[in-house]
């Protein structure tokens, strides 16, 4: 874990006084919303439809026991109790005061951490792979680079009046779990020659225009990473649309300009700055690959994880879900999911933040992470402490066996909080998985995600879904389209529009049409749901959302 | 043709509280929409948002909502306009916290 330097701590404080100061002004009169919009935004405070949203960063979604219970006591000293983790690995708390958020900041600052950045034409936090320096699949542990890409980005000077904002995702492992390919900017690491580099994707993103990203250079040495990426930024800086905000991403830049003539610009840009990266960073991030040396992990027998994977289903049941395989044989990764059946997808009380750090310092090294598919995750756990941390878990709602099922949903908080939503996410989300669980169908139906988005922003990532769904404003009525093939890992792609869209009341029952339609159609209970699309194609799926439409075409 | 002008509330947020208020026809701010002053002539629309605009000190974000006018004062004529006298519909927080006006 990094731990702030003096020259850290230092800078935060300054920045929350400067803040605190700022909201001073605003409430005596001093400031205009207008001059205090932008100052708020850049430390995270929004105001949605019923208060301020303060969103603070949770770096490449990696936290700290001691952490945590601050982000508790966040949500039960100036918020109702609980908070939101969000698609980008943050946390947002949905009711702070104005006269309350320099306190908040403060507070966090305690624990090393903000909410700077989280808003406005920056570079955002920067998002990793939530298995980072656990995983199995890794070629090496992406959150160095990640630190010293926070560092290299915060406050950079070239870059905090960009054409838009702009969004960094890094992972060690050939699987993506980051998807990367729907960053501004994706990097994967890869060797080559006993040389540690990444690949550089650009220019994908979701949102009104969904791109994939494009390969910008197959390898990039760690030497030169740094200045080839200040390059890749420097060039859409320039030459990216001012002109029009739904045009002004990198992914349109590099679709207007095409790949090639983008890749020539970054070279010759990278040449012309690459001098002044003089080898500072390499030493930075040496100090920094310390702040994140793995911990001894204990050995011991797992008899005790085997006699109770034998004995209790439940148990069973949830290991088989909810736990990944670990670089350490006897050890594994624990995904802790805060989607119980009917609940707020990404939501926990105080209470749960609570329990979760103390299983963190007691089995966990200390160490939790937050994904973008908004779950918990306690990266290295001895398999023989499985049993008691599954025991806690259970006593606390946080015991729900549903990673990668139906119900494990990724929702944005969609028109219950967001001033930009046209209509809810989460309410839909609450009913499909309460459906499946009455039907008790989720185990049988296997892998499979929904993504909801209650505005074409797409925070809820529904292009990248199995089943995507975006709530609209249709006439002053919600309604939800569909999509399905969406896939948001190495094989990343965009789904496909079923047809018109339904009705609030509509859309659950559609939902079940279309995994009734998967389960009639796959050839075993193993080809899961996007294999089953992706041979069968839309046909089916259509013939069962609309039949009027079938039967006016016989 | 201008599409003919439909009756409209004066809304905001609370600069402190950043929760949702209206103006009401003796000036206040209040928290529900019921007290909002419904305005049916667009030329006092315009005059009663320069109002409210000029109170940068105490609110933040004022415009004009489509409103109808109801049994008890001014109800909301869209979705959005709902959940903003209300509250989230994941948790009974917001005005339904307290306030007497149910969801539609």
């Amino acid at each position: 874990m990094y731990r702030y330097s003096e020259f850290d701590h230092d800078f935060l404080a300054e920045r929350n006084a400067q803040f605190r100061a700022q909201v001073e002004r605003r409430i005596d009169g001093s400031l205009t919303e207008d001059e205090f919009k932008p100052l708020r935004l850049m430390n995270g405070l929004y105001l949605q439809l019923h208060a301020y949203m303060l969103r603070v960063a949770i770096p490449y979604g990696t936290l700290s026991s001691a952490q945590m219970r601050q982000l508790a006591l966040l949500a039960e000293k100036w918020d109702k109790g609980y908070g939101h983790f969000t698609t980008r690995q943050n946390i947002q708390y949905n009711w702070p005061k104005l006269n309350d958020v320099p306190d908040m900041l403060d507070a966090l600052a305690e624990v090393g951490m903000h909410a700077i950045q989280t808003s406005g034409n920056t570079i955002r936090n920067v998002t990793a792979d939530h298995f980072a320096g656990a995983a199995a699949d890794e070629i090496a542990d992406p959150r160095p680079y990640a630190e010293l890409l926070r560092q290299w980005s915060t406050d950079h000077p070239e870059f905090q009046f960009m054409p838009r904002k702009f969004k960094i995702a890094i992972t060690g492992s050939e699987n993506d779990r980051a998807v990367i390919k729907a960053h501004d900017i994706g990097l994967q690491l890869v060797e080559r020659d006993s040389v540690l580099g990444a690949r550089v994707i650009v220019g994908g993103g979701l949102g009104r225009t969904p791109m994939i990203g494009k390969e910008l250079s197959e390898f990039v040495a760690f030497d030169d990473l740094l200045a080839y990426l200040e390059a890749t930024v420097s060039v859409w800086n320039q030459i990216g649309r001012r002109d029009n905000k739904y045009k002004a991403r990198i992914k349109i830049t590099v679709h207007e300009h095409g790949i090639d003539a983008i890749r020539a610009k970054v070279n010759e840009r990278f040449l012309q700055v690459r001098s002044q990266f003089k080898g500072a960073d390499m030493a930075l991030l040496e100090e920094i690959k310390g702040h994140f040396a793995p911990p001894a992990f204990r050995e011991g027998s797992v008899a005790s994880f085997e006699s109770a994977y034998t004995n209790d289903p439940v148990f069973r049941s949830w290991i088989d879900t909810n736990i990944a395989p670990h670089k350490n044989a006897d050890h594994a990764i624990v995904t802790i999911s805060i989607k119980k059946h009917g609940q707020t997808p990404g939501d926990a009380t105080a209470e749960q933040m609570r329990v979760m750090a103390d299983l963190a310092e007691e089995f966990a090294y200390d160490e939790l992470r937050i994904s973008h598919e908004q779950n918990v995750i306690l990266p290295h756990v001895h398999k023989s402490d499985l049993p008691a941390i599954h025991a806690k878990l259970k006593e606390h709602e946080l015991a729900t066996a549903n990673i990668g099922l139906i119900s494990d949903i990724i929702a944005c908080p969609g028109m219950d909080y967001c001033a930009l939503a046209t209509a809810r996410s989460i309410p839909v989300a609450q009913e499909i998985a309460t459906r499946f669980d009455d039907l008790k169908l989720e185990h049988d139906i296997g892998h499979l995600k929904i993504k909801i988005s209650g505005c074409i922003n797409a925070c809820g990532h529904h292009h990248v879904g199995h089943i995507g769904i975006l709530g609209l404003d249709r006439a002053g009525v919600e309604n939800y389209q569909i999509t399905l093939g969406g896939d948001g890992t190495e094989n990343a792609a965009v789904g496909d529009r079923t047809g018109p869209g339904f009705a609030y009341d509509e859309i659950v029952p559609a939902v079940e049409r279309i995994v009734d339609t998967y389960l009639e159609q796959r050839e075993s209970a193993e080809e899961e749901f996007l294999q089953t699309y992706r041979r069968v194609g839309m046909a089916p799926f259509k013939a069962a959302l609309y039949p009027e439409a079938q039967a006016n075409a016989a | 043709m201008a599409r003919a002008f439909t009756p409209k509330v004066v809304t905001a947020n609370d600069l402190l509280e950043g929760d949702v208020i209206y103006l009401t026809e003796d000036d206040r701010w209040s928290r529900e929409l019921s007290d909002a002053e419904l305005i049916t002539d667009e030329a006092h629309a315009q005059v009663r948002l320069l109002d409210a605009s000029r109170q940068a000190n105490k609110i933040v974000g004022a415009y004009l909502a489509d409103a109808v006018a109801g049994k008890n004062g001014p109800e909301p004529a869209h979705f959005r306009e709902d959940f903003r006298r209300t509250g989230p519909s994941n948790y009974a927080h917001g005005k339904q916290e307290t306030a007497t006006q149910p969801r539609a």
